[in-house]
């Protein structure tokens, strides 16, 4: 196959209906759940035309996860920088504290439209598994949320909150024991549970429609910090930075931007502890194009097409893949991927408890990282939109034992 | 496309004799590719019909716990795709069960489809099973392994609605994989009733041999579909007898022989009449 497209260039009019962005996207699955597929694409694609599905999430987003959040100016950290002005989208605010829950929200709804009573997902650093096990109590669903066992260890809080939640978690223990593995359990749970279960998926990834569907979810965190910004400074932002993992928060945060040829937009990946093999989560600044967990994406995988282990210091970045839309931006150059390492996300993280009074993820230290080089770069006048995706409660066991410091 | 496929003419003839077609399927390179040859020597010794032959993958969302950890183990060796090609290629193909390449299409893609299929072909693979490739995507891939005069193999599931069964057969050729069970690979004790009304009204839509696979487990099963299936495919139950070999020259004797008198068991069944 691959029919070589020349890079044209980027729009917000993608994918096509058979889940194209430029040539990444798509669907590269089993047959068993093709028909699953196209069914929540259609299910989907009602929803959206209905009001009543739209005002339910707007209430729901309003009342419930507290939207819309601020958008912040960060005159502490500005003034550290002494260049460009930097504004901080606020979803750390959000109920359970990440942008995750902006997406199973939306899902859950479509679950209770689909008539499906049970929800499973994977979970990373947990921040989707506990939004989704708050959205599964919310409205009474079973919830089975996979997790990779290495991060069980780094992620406890947020497995004893699922839990909290009525959620079962259950360990992954195969493969690398982290996020791509808890995806593969998940996929395997639904291949035999698909007639009544509904897979929320986390992020920008997976099979069409999910890549689409995750993103339009997330998309109220562009258009409320594009609305925010204009309302606080007559104008656009120069650059809007995000963290990129799977993609989600990024994805939301660039997509309302995609049209504004003067915004810039920069995606930050996991950097981990240096360029070779194993040592990073930075799939497309070092990764090849390939498949992996339904879609046709970069893929970090060695010249079999095995997929490769990667380290991040984050549980939410340490990903192998990455959302087709993402390729698609990269290869039509609209947006500029770089990679930040453990260490430097580490540092930016306390950077941003002592300037601002604001814990970040370990996730979101990342995007702030890169916001503080460019920052300096920047003049004055410019300014600086970062999506700080998540808080950093949840990390803080983690990053005492990387400081050196035990809590127990 | 006048002259029929390997795969086509061992199915054919399989008919001419009112036998069911024995599939068995195994894992490439675990414990190692000596290994393999030999339970592939071992099958075609006990009459089996076609082998199948994974290629094992890092991340495959269509099979379960046995032939994941059977995966797992081949990759941690360091078990690389040309030792597969080279391997088989080692073997009298021609005189062997025809040969199936099971692979996922990360692996097809990366090496380039064109590549992959030539080189496989070159080794003495009559088909491709790519488990992740849905009929939807599969045309160009198709048309190359037609051009190489070998067979893709379509899926249909227990989840495939009719029309879109329908237009999956279109492009069928070599035989229809017919999963018996949603959800992956794996042994099971008993198959859905539904399934031989699939199967019933797929021979209506289709000239194309019927086989059946996932969660097969022995010769009981192959009475329950010997008028509905043209062909038995088994996967975990012969996966996990490998986890015998690679340990001791006794132990991959006794294995080697307990996989064979298996096989041969299966295809006593599926010659019955
Ligand atoms: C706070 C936070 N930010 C970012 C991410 C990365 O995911 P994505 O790239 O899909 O936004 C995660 C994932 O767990 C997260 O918890």
């Amino acid at each position: 196959m691959s029919t070589e497209t020349a890079p044209q260039k980027a729009t917000s009019q993608v994918p096509d209906s058979s889940g194209r962005f430029g040539e990444f996207g798509r669907r590269f699955v089993p047959e068993t759940l093709m028909h699953a597929l196209e069914e929540l694409t259609r299910e989907y694609e009602r929803a959206q035309q209905d009001p009543e599905f739209l005002a339910e999430l707007d209430k729901l987003l309003s009342t419930f996860v507290g939207r819309p959040n601020p958008l912040y100016f960060a005159e502490r950290l500005t003034e550290h920088c002494g260049g460009a002005r930097i504004y901080l989208k606020r979803e750390d605010l959000n109920h359970t504290g990440a942008h995750k829950i902006n997406n199973t929200m939306g899902q859950v709804l479509l679950t209770r439209r689909m008539g499906k009573k049970r929800v499973i997902a994977e979970t990373g650093a947990g921040q989707h598994g506990v939004a989704t096990a708050v959205a599964c109590a919310r409205f009474g669903l079973d919830c089975v949320v996979y997790m990779g066992e290495e991060d069980i260890r780094r992620q406890k809080l947020n497995v004893f909150n699922m839990k909290m939640m009525g959620a079962e978690v259950r360990a992954v223990s195969s493969g690398s024991r982290t996020l791509r593995d808890a995806i593969n359990e998940a996929m395997r749970d639904w291949m035999s549970s698909v007639e009544h279960t509904h897979y929320i998926i986390g992020s920008v990834v997976g099979p069409h429609p999910f890549p689409m569907m995750v993103r339009d979810f997330q998309a109220i965190i562009g258009r409320e910090a594009r609305q925010q910004c204009l309302d606080a400074e007559t104008r656009l932002p120069d650059e809007v930075i995000a963290c990129v993992g799977g993609g989600s928060n990024s994805a939301g945060m660039f997509y309302p931007f995609v049209d504004d040829e003067s915004v810039a937009l920069t995606g930050v990946e996991a950097g981990g502890r240096g360029p070779a093999p194993g040592d990073h989560a930075s799939t497309l600044t070092y990764g090849n194009k390939g498949v992996l967990h339904g879609s046709y994406s970069y893929v970090l995988q060695d010249e079999d097409g095995q997929t490769q282990d990667v380290h991040s210091i984050s549980a939410g970045l340490d990903y192998p893949g990455v959302g087709p839309e993402h390729s698609y931006w990269k290869d039509t150059g609209r947006v500029n991927y770089v990679s930040v390492t453990d260490n430097e996300a580490l540092e930016a993280l306390q950077t941003m408890a002592k300037l601002e009074g604001i814990l970040p993820a370990i996730e979101s230290s990342h995007a702030i990282a890169h916001t503080l080089k460019a920052a300096k770069q920047r003049s004055k006048d410019e300014i600086i939109v970062v999506c700080l995706s998540g808080r950093g409660d949840k990390d803080v066991y983690e990053v005492a034992r990387l400081l050196g410091q035990d809590l127990d | 496309m006048t002259e029929q496929t390997r795969i086509a003419s061992t199915f054919a003839a399989l008919k001419e004799d009112g036998h069911l077609a024995f599939m068995p399927f195994i894992t490439a390179g675990d414990p190692d590719m000596d290994a393999t040859l030999a339970v592939i020597r071992e099958l075609g010794a006990r009459g089996v019909d076609l082998i199948e032959v994974g290629f094992p993958y890092s991340d495959p969302i269509a099979d379960g716990p046995v032939i994941q950890a059977s995966y797992t183990r081949a990759l941690d060796k360091g078990l690389h795709g040309n030792d597969i090609f080279e391997g088989v290629a080692s073997l009298p193909t021609d005189e062997l069960p025809a040969l199936v390449a099971m692979a996922s299409y990360a692996l097809l893609f990366r090496r380039g489809v064109e590549q992959f299929v030539k080189q496989a072909v070159e080794a003495g693979f009559a088909g491709f099973i790519i488990p992740d490739l849905p009929a939807d995507e599969a045309e160009d891939v198709g048309k190359i392994v037609r051009a190489h005069g070998a067979d893709l193999i379509q899926l249909v599931s227990p989840m495939t609605p009719k029309d879109r069964a329908i237009s999956i057969l279109k492009a069928a050729s070599g035989f229809v994989y017919c999963i018996s069970v949603a959800g992956t690979t794996g042994v099971r004790d008993d198959l859905p009733p539904e399934l031989t009304e699939q199967l019933n009204w797929l021979r209506t839509q289709t000239d194309v041999p019927l086989a059946v696979g996932f969660g097969i487990k022995g010769p009981e099963q192959v009475d329950i579909l010997r008028d509905a299936a043209d062909g038995v495919i088994v996967g975990s139950a012969i996966v996990r007898m490998m986890e015998g070999l690679g340990k001791s020259a006794e132990g991959d004797a006794s294995t080697l022989a307990e996989i064979g008198a298996f096989a041969e068991s299966m295809v006593q069944a599926t010659q019955k009449k």
